[in-house]
This record gives structure tokens, C-alpha cells and sequence, in this order.
């Protein structure tokens, strides 16, 4: 071998082919044990369409779940609670307030298509007036949770060491507790007892659920901080902090999303049972929870003042479950092949 | 194996001290007085609140107070309700009938949950198996309140095939309804959970090997493919069992059980923070001890698990 390194391109000739066929390595020349290009054609499988546009892992989820049924209902149902939730008076002409004792326990006629309650209150329009409610207290957990669990559990997970120890210990403790009864002793609280509103339930909620969220960016943190990627962009002289900022967390985000999606609508099942419980929001704000929890005395001679707002919430809960399912489903790539 | 059962205990600790703490403080050092809610909120004479005060030590500093109230805790002395009676005594009645209440749904989601999950696994894609799915998909959207009423209503009252409320003793028949309504929920995720960890291994290297080696069908499916499938089961049934324990309040609620949730809903409704207290922390050390026992089984499904 020469001492400059500098690879000799040979040429298949015949005498090369020839040494190959006998047998006999030359000592000077490199031989290459690769077939001549001629026998290795280009299939059209390896063929390479450098015009096209790079995807994210974004647009390719995107575009997986634009196809899929299960994700098109979900996300058109979710829509229209939003839609409702913003503006109920769209929805309904009918004050829910308005309630006369007349009319209490009625079954359904023009203009009230779902009846009355105990107190003669329309069922269909408290329905369409109780969605913001529930979806506000949905959505905000779900946002600070996001933003407080991911925090912690992508600090954790990225700098290890004592502080991952300490919030992993932490989070222990505060799953010992099981969300219910934690929320029913805090909501319990003279502090919280007696300032009641959508704030106190969400702030209890939130409390008891970072917990979770922490462990699930945890875990996605630590998967992505040791991939290639993220060696190279601190090679290239980023901050570790810059490097989890801009690439380890944007790559560790699929199942936080999933996940807030699907506890969105356990959040909202939570706040039901807590107005359920009569600690939940407070009795005048209109919520899926509290008309279901009124309605609970009158189930054996109006068992539809109970199923209405139920159905109404269960759908709700339903379509963010499937919403999560759906992504999921997306954002796999394995999941996706099969 | 006993220093592994030693190290696991001791790491228990510091979650049990921090999960008491943690009731104990929100419950205690938050504003707001126990004493005025024992009173009715009504005026008291000041020696009649002094003697309250130093009965559940609340003259003293909040680090003396817990120190006295994990003392209660351990030795089980757990001081007495506002009504007179004795915690311990009251905790004593009501536990039986949750524990068997929640033992009860425990077995109800293990063995329909597994079975289901297995089922739906070998059979992805086709109709079982979507139907599981969509079913186990609502059952986990509806409240377990509104599964509770309805299943009372129609189970218990229409139909007349179950008690549609517990009656006195809380005796095993009259608990069939609650312990499904209770356990209806996780049976869902049990479902789900057995469902995918199936498919994951059922193509595995050493599933291919069992078939190739000529055993059956349905041994190769419930020893080999099932057990090492259940791991992720097992540990989610172990974190159930606590929950199960703390979240049956609405359940027995609703079918009237006069079990631990029924306890802690009333004393929370009446303000009886020591109450409420001392039944949250005997809950909480339920809940890691039944952790615990998660780890140990983990050895027996998989033994390259070891105790080191």
C-alpha cells in the first residue's frame, strides 16, 4: 500500500476480472468485491425524486390523518363543541335561566325538543349553555398541566442527575394520591369551599395532574436527548439549553399530545363528578356536571334530564379520546405501516 | 429476594411521608378553622375551643401536629370522629366492605379484561376486535356516575336481576352491581392495554419457535404469548387496586355501600379534617403497599427479572 491513503479508482477491466476469476490478488492493486454497475441496475425502487418537497414528521401526520374517518368525526364533533361553547346563543333561542315551575318535569314540545327539568328549565338549551363550562375547565388543566408537567418532566428528563431524582420522587408522592380524592380534599378546602368557580376547579385539577404529564415528557425527553441529532447540534457549538429548546423538545412533543388529548376529556369526566360530588363548580354556573347532578333525584320518573346532558358529555369526552387514538395512530410511523 | 423486599420498602418511605405531609398541610395549614366547622360555624366558649384544640393538637406547632398524626397513623390510634366514636373503630366497620368491594372489581376487570384483550389481540382488524375497541372507547367516555345510574336503573330497577341498593352487612351478592360499575372503567384500559402488548409480542421470535416445536395453539397463546404479555397489565391492576379503593366515593354513593369512600364523602361534607385525614393517609399506604406488590409479581412473569 502507498503511503498516500487517497483511494485508487480501478477500472474494471478485463485483467481485473480476470484476477478475480483465477484467484490471484494482485499485490499492488486494491481489489473491490463489487459487482460492475452494469449488473446492479437501477430499480425503479431506488429511485429518488430530489424535486420533491422534505416532510416533517408534522406533514406526514397530517397527511395520514386527513384520510382517516375516525379523525375527521372526531375532529368536526370537537369543532362544534368549540363552536358552541363561544357562542351557545347560535344554538338555542330559549333562555336556559328562564325556568318556570309550570313546566317542570315536562316531556318535550315545539320549541323545547328535549323537555324540562325538575325545575322547569329547558334541558336542551342548559345543554347547549353548560358546554363552555365544561370545555373551559377541559382545556385550561389540559393547558397547564401541558405546560407545567412538560416543563418539569423535560428538565428532569434532560439534566438528570439530582434534579431528575428529586421531581421523580415528587411526582411519586403526588400519585400516591389518586386525582379524585385529592381534588375532593382540595376542593373541600374553606380556602377553596368558599371562593368556588371555574378557576378553583381547574387549579385543583391541574394540581393533580402534572404529575402525569411530567413522566410521559420524562420519558420522550430521554428517548430524543441521546439521538444523533442533538450530538451534532451541540458539536456544532449550541448550548445544551439551546439544544433542548430547539430540538430535543420538538422531537419528544408526539406523545404529549396524545396524551393531553385524551386527558382534555378525562378532565371534563372529572369536573362532572366533582360538581357530581356537590364540590365541583358552583350550582349557578350552568355545567354538563351540575345538571346531571341535579337531575340524579328525578332518574326513576325523568330519566331524560339525566341522559341528555350524560350523552352530551360522553360524546364530547369521546371525540377527544379519538381525536388522541387518531393521533396516535398518525405520528407512529410503525403503527402507520401496519 | 429479602433485600430487594427491604430496598423496595425503603423507598417507599419518603412517597408515604411525602403523600401524608402533603393531605396533612393542604388540609391543616391552608386558612380556615376545623374547630369552627365542628361548632357548626356557630360562636364557641373559648375553654370548650381551647380543650378542642389541645384533643386534636392543633395548639401545637404543624410539625409537632404531624409528627403526632404519623404516630396515629402507625400505631392505628387514629383519635375519634365528631361524633364520639372512635376512627379506628369506624375505619374498622367500613374497610371490609370496601376492600371487598374493590377485590371484587379488581377480579371483574382482570379476568373479562384479559380475556377480551387476548382475544381482541389474535384477531386485530376484525370485527371482535373493533368492537371491543369502539365499546371499551364509550365505556371510558361515560362518567362512572352516569354508568352507575344507569346501570342501577335498568340492571337493579327494570329488569329486577341485582339489588339495586347494598343492604345491610354489605353481603357478596348485593355487591355484584357496584363492583362491576366500579371496575367498568379500568376494565376498559385493561382491556386496551392486554390488547396491544398481544400484538406487539404474538409475532415474536420465541412465539415462532413454541408453534414450530409443535405446541398447541392454545398453549403457546395463554403461556407463552400471554405471559409475557402482561406485564404492563399487571403494573396498571396494582396502580388500579389504590384507585379502586379511593374512587369508589361515587360508587358507593350511588348503591348506598357503607364502605370507606361513603366514610370519607361524609366527613368530608360534615368537615371532619381528622377524619378525612386519617382515612386518606391508611389510603395512601394501601396504595404503595399494593405497588409493592406489583414489583414482587413482576419476578414471577419475568424471570429475567432479578432481585438485586
Amino acid at each position: 500500500m502507498s503511503e498516500n491513503p487517497t483511494p485508487e479508482i480501478i477500472e474494471p477491466s478485463d485483467g481485473a476480472r480476470n484476477t478475480r476469476r483465477t484467484g490471484k490478488v494482485s499485490s499492488r492493486t486494491i481489489e473491490h468485491y463489487v459487482a460492475p454497475l452494469e449488473e446492479t441496475p437501477l430499480l425503479a425502487v431506488d429511485f429518488v425524486d430530489e424535486t420533491a418537497e422534505p416532510q416533517s414528521m408534522w406533514s406526514q401526520a397530517w397527511r395520514s390523518l386527513r384520510k382517516r374517518p375516525l379523525f375527521i368525526i372526531s375532529a368536526f364533533l370537537i369543532l362544534l363543541v368549540i363552536v358552541v361553547a363561544a357562542f351557545p346563543q347560535l344554538f338555542s333561542h330559549v333562555d336556559p335561566t328562564a325556568c318556570r315551575l309550570d313546566d317542570s318535569s315536562e316531556t318535550a314540545r315545539a320549541g323545547h325538543p328535549l323537555g324540562f327539568t325538575l325545575q322547569g328549565c329547558d334541558v336542551y338549551s342548559r345543554i347547549i349553555y353548560g358546554a363552555r363550562a365544561s370545555f373551559l375547565v377541559g382545556l385550561f388543566t389540559t393547558i397547564i398541566v401541558v405546560v407545567f408537567g412538560g416543563v418539569v418532566g423535560a428538565l428532569a428528563g434532560y439534566y438528570g442527575g439530582w434534579l431528575d431524582a428529586v421531581l421523580a420522587r415528587l411526582g411519586d408522592i403526588f400519585f400516591a394520591l389518586p386525582l379524585i380524592l385529592g381534588a375532593i380534599i382540595v376542593m373541600q378546602l374553606p380556602a377553596f369551599r368558599d371562593n368556588r368557580s371555574v378557576w378553583t376547579v381547574i387549579i385543583t385539577l391541574a394540581a393533580f395532574g402534572w404529575p402525569q404529564m411530567a413522566r410521559i415528557t420524562r420519558g420522550a425527553v430521554i428517548e430524543a436527548r441521546g439521538a444523533d441529532f442533538v450530538t451534532a447540534s451541540r458539536a456544532l457549538g449550541l448550548s445544551k439549553f439551546r439544544a433542548l429548546v430547539n430540538h430535543v423538545i420538538p422531537n419528544s412533543l408526539s406523545p404529549v399530545i396524545v396524551i393531553a388529548t385524551i386527558s382534555l376529556g378525562t378532565y371534563i369526566v372529572a369536573e362532572a363528578t366533582l360538581s357530581f360530588l356537590g364540590i365541583g363548580l358552583p350550582p349557578e354556573i350552568m355545567s354538563w356536571g351540575n345538571d346531571i347532578s341535579n337531575a340524579q333525584t328525578q332518574l326513576r320518573n325523568n330519566p331524560e334530564t339525566l341522559m341528555w346532558p350524560a350523552l352530551a358529555l360522553s360524546i364530547t369526552v369521546l371525540s377527544f379520546i379519538m381525536l388522541g387514538d387518531a393521533v396516535r395512530d398518525a405520528l407512529d410511523p410503525k403503527a402507520r405501516k401496519g | 429476594m429479602f433485600m430487594f423486599i427491604s430496598k423496595r420498602f425503603l423507598q417507599l418511605i419518603p412517597v408515604f411521608l411525602g403523600a401524608t405531609l402533603l393531605v396533612y398541610f393542604l388540609v391543616f395549614a391552608t386558612p380556615g378553622d376545623p374547630i369552627a366547622a365542628l361548632s357548626g360555624g356557630k360562636p364557641m366558649a373559648p375553654a370548650v375551643e381551647e380543650a378542642l384544640r389541645a384533643q386534636y393538637n392543633l395548639d401545637q406547632p404543624f410539625w409537632i401536629q404531624y409528627g403526632l398524626y404519623l404516630k396515629s397513623l402507625v400505631t392505628f390510634d387514629l383519635g375519634q370522629t365528631f361524633s364520639g366514636q372512635e376512627v379506628s373503630d369506624v375505619l374498622g366497620r367500613a374497610f371490609p366492605v370496601t376492600a371487598r368491594l374493590a377485590i371484587m372489581a379488581l377480579a371483574f376487570e382482570a379476568v373479562f379484561g384479559v380475556i377480551f384483550g387476548v382475544i381482541a389481540g389474535m384477531r386485530k382488524g376484525k370485527l371482535f376486535d373493533s368492537t371491543v375497541l369502539v365499546a371499551s372507547l364509550i365505556v371510558i367516555a361515560v362518567p362512572t356516575f352516569v354508568l352507575g345510574f344507569v346501570l342501577q336503573f335498568f340492571v337493579g330497577v327494570k329488569l329486577d336481576w341485582a339489588k339495586p341498593t347494598v343492604g345491610v352487612g354489605a353481603p357478596w351478592g348485593d355487591l355484584i352491581l357496584p363492583a362491576a360499575v366500579l371496575g367498568l372503567v379500568s376494565l376498559a384500559y385493561v382491556i386496551r392495554l392486554t390488547r396491544t402488548s398481544i400484538i406487539e409480542n404474538k409475532n415474536a421470535d420465541y412465539v415462532r419457535t413454541a408453534t414450530a416445536k409443535g405446541l398447541s395453539r392454545r398453549r403457546v397463546v395463554s403461556v407463552h404469548i400471554l405471559r409475557n404479555s402482561l406485564i404492563p397489565v399487571v403494573t396498571f391492576l396494582g396502580a388500579d387496586l389504590g384507585s379502586l379503593m379511593g374512587g369508589a366515593i361515587v360508587t358507593e354513593g350511588i348503591f348506598n355501600v357503607p364502605g370507606v369512600g361513603n366514610l370519607l364523602f361524609k366527613a368530608i361534607k360534615a368537615g371532619e379534617t381528622p377524619t378525612v385525614v386519617a382515612v386518606v393517609g391508611v389510603l395512601v399506604l394501601i396504595f404503595v403497599l399494593a405497588n409493592l406488590v406489583v414489583d414482587l409479581l413482576y419476578a414471577w412473569l419475568d424471570p429475567r427479572i432479578r432481585y438485586v
